[in-house]
């Protein structure tokens, strides 16, 4: 009796810690959302002045907030596409050959995951500018792709860890040639651990701000200009853009892991 | 000949093609950035600011400045109080969430990651909308009349600690969750079979079994939080410096850059402590990559 009191004190108990945690995680959300139909238009915006859909009409007219969203979504893009592409091939090489400097590119492969984004930003700056590469788009991609490579490495790795190569050798045996074999047996196997490296690359790349705000010359990204904005207010057009796209991410996060949802 | 051809075949032109662009890459974004930060924290600045090839350990001497040494002392304490309170916190989170049995238990994890597709800085925004003078925390108190006037919440050590442990507490939880997870119950039951009061079997049984979970959290907690200057920029106002508000200085407003690369070779050198004694502890860096 005493420890069937005990075992459902202690479960109303862990209950109440987990809804306030939760609750701590989406407080700065649910401040960002309300206040996105906030009609206050004085800076720095916070006080509520009352409900209106002002904000989001008024974010088409944003066009320098639009186009720096535009700007990271081609950069998470393209740079998801080349990681995943270079991290994928680089996994299997890897995985497969002994050459001289394995170890070597190993140990360089940890770097982007431990070291302060801060440290990876600013020598990036300092070789773009030794070099002359002008500060834009292409730094920030280049710098994207960089960062994001070890993590489809690891995912990748981890498939590999558990792949049996024989099947590839009796695919060679049947006829198939290197390339075909590749296409037709390695990468369908290896395709959950393709796909979670570069959903995890896009992810880091849409988030990341301080390895962009050191090397992204004129093109803005959209953390750029929230930060830019920061100091001064951040108005609640950017707030309405940021509701919009938390809704986007989780109506994309429903359809595709919409089994979590269903009911057994 | 014949021989060496077919091997070129067969085994370096795959890796140099599998290889080469990952090393291409590591290579020139990754070791001579940091190999070139290292020569630049030894190079001096002419009246213009450029970067000029005189050697010179000046650098290094000015990272003894007497408000430099504030600053680290600074950072050490922020950064450990995050840690702590991101196991704190994060440990009784992640086992209740971990031991879940039902089909909750995904939608839970779900719904730890979903705050996090936000952008960080917005997030850190609303956290400054909420606590401000005229934000919603005190228009709160102040209608409850609990205060009469509004209360200064922001530009203190504990506004930065709290930014900084919402935005690194992900990465304390998703290790620690791996950890609890592979857990294997029937060692509870056979401790507690044995006689072990519960707080026994956390500390004998459940605590070494999930250590490691706590010591890549850490990791991934501690190392990131020196360098979040912006966290502190936002919700501490320049009170609350770290060691990563002042290498951003010297790269912008500062124009100091050999100083600012001196800086980062602290980071670098906290970096590399900080994961030897990692492995020392019997850490796997695969376990480190989110």
């Amino acid at each position: 009796m005493k420890k069937q009191r005990r075992e459902k004190r202690n479960k109303r108990l862990s209950v109440i810690f987990c809804t306030l945690v939760y609750l701590f995680l989406f407080l700065p959300i649910s401040v960002i959302v309300v206040n996105s139909f906030n009609a206050s238009t004085t800076k720095p915006y916070m006080s509520w002045k009352g409900f209106t859909f002002d904000w989001y009409i008024k974010l088409w007219d944003n066009t320098s907030l639009l186009e720096a969203f535009g700007t990271t979504m081609i950069i998470a893009i393209v740079s998801t596409i080349f990681a995943t592409i270079i991290g994928t091939l680089g996994a299997i090489g890897m995985y497969r050959y002994k050459f001289k400097g394995k170890n070597i590119i190993d140990a360089l492969l940890y770097i982007p995951v431990v070291i302060p984004e801060i440290v990876l930003g600013i020598s990036l700056l300092t070789i773009f500018a030794k070099v002359n590469v002008p500060r834009g788009m292409l730094t920030l991609i280049l710098a994207h792709v960089t960062f994001c490579i070890p993590f489809v490495i690891f995912n990748v790795r981890a498939r590999l860890s558990g792949y049996d190569q024989s099947i590839e050798e009796a695919s060679m045996d049947l006829g198939a040639n290197r390339i075909v074999t590749f296409f037709e047996i390695t990468l369908p196997v290896l395709a959950p651990g393709i796909l979670g490296g570069a959903l995890l690359a896009f992810t880091l790349s849409i988030d990341d701000v301080i390895i962009s705000y050191f090397v992204y010359g004129q093109t803005k990204t959209y953390p750029l200009k929230v930060m830019e904005s920061v100091k001064s207010g951040v108005a609640p057009d950017v707030n309405a853009l940021s509701t919009l796209i938390l809704i986007g991410t989780i109506v994309f996060v429903v359809l595709t892991q919409g089994d979590l949802f269903k009911k057994k | 000949m014949k021989k060496t051809r077919h091997e070129l075949r067969a085994n370096t032109l795959p890796a140099l093609l599998t290889v080469g662009p990952v090393t291409l890459i590591m290579v020139l974004l990754i070791a001579i950035p940091l190999i070139y930060v290292a020569v630049m924290s030894l190079c001096s600045i002419d009246e213009f600011y450029n970067v000029t090839l005189d050697f010179t350990t000046d650098n290094y001497m000015q990272l003894f400045n007497a408000d430099y040494l504030k600053i680290y002392m600074q950072s050490l304490v922020i950064a450990t109080v995050t840690t702590i309170l991101c196991i704190l916190i994060g440990y009784p989170f992640s086992y209740v969430i971990a031991r879940t049995k039902s089909k909750k238990k995904k939608i839970l994890y779900m719904m730890v990651i979903i705050p996090f597709w936000t952008n960080s800085l917005i997030r850190i925004y609303g956290w400054r909308t909420f606590l401000g003078t005229s934000g919603w925390l005190n228009s709160l108190l102040m209608s409850l009349h609990i205060v009469d006037e509004p209360v200064e919440l922001l530009y203190k050590t504990g506004t930065t600690i709290l930014g900084m442990v919402y935005c690194l507490i992900p990465f304390m939880i998703l290790p620690l969750y791996t950890a609890i997870e592979k857990l294997d119950t029937s060692l509870l039951e056979a401790s507690s079979d044995l006689g072990a009061k519960p707080a026994e079997t956390f500390f004998e049984v459940i605590l070494p079994l999930t250590s490691s979970g706590i010591f890549s959290g850490s990791l991934m907690v501690f190392i990131p939080c020196l360098g979040y200057f912006f966290v502190s920029d936002i919700l501490g106002g320049g009170n609350t410096d770290m060691i990563g508000n002042l290498i951003e200085r010297q790269f912008q407003s500062g124009n100091n850059w050999p100083l600012g690369a001196a800086l980062s070779i602290i980071l670098i050198l906290v970096t590399l402590i900080l994961v030897k004694i990692y492995q020392k502890l019997g850490g796997d860096m695969d376990s480190l990559g989110v």
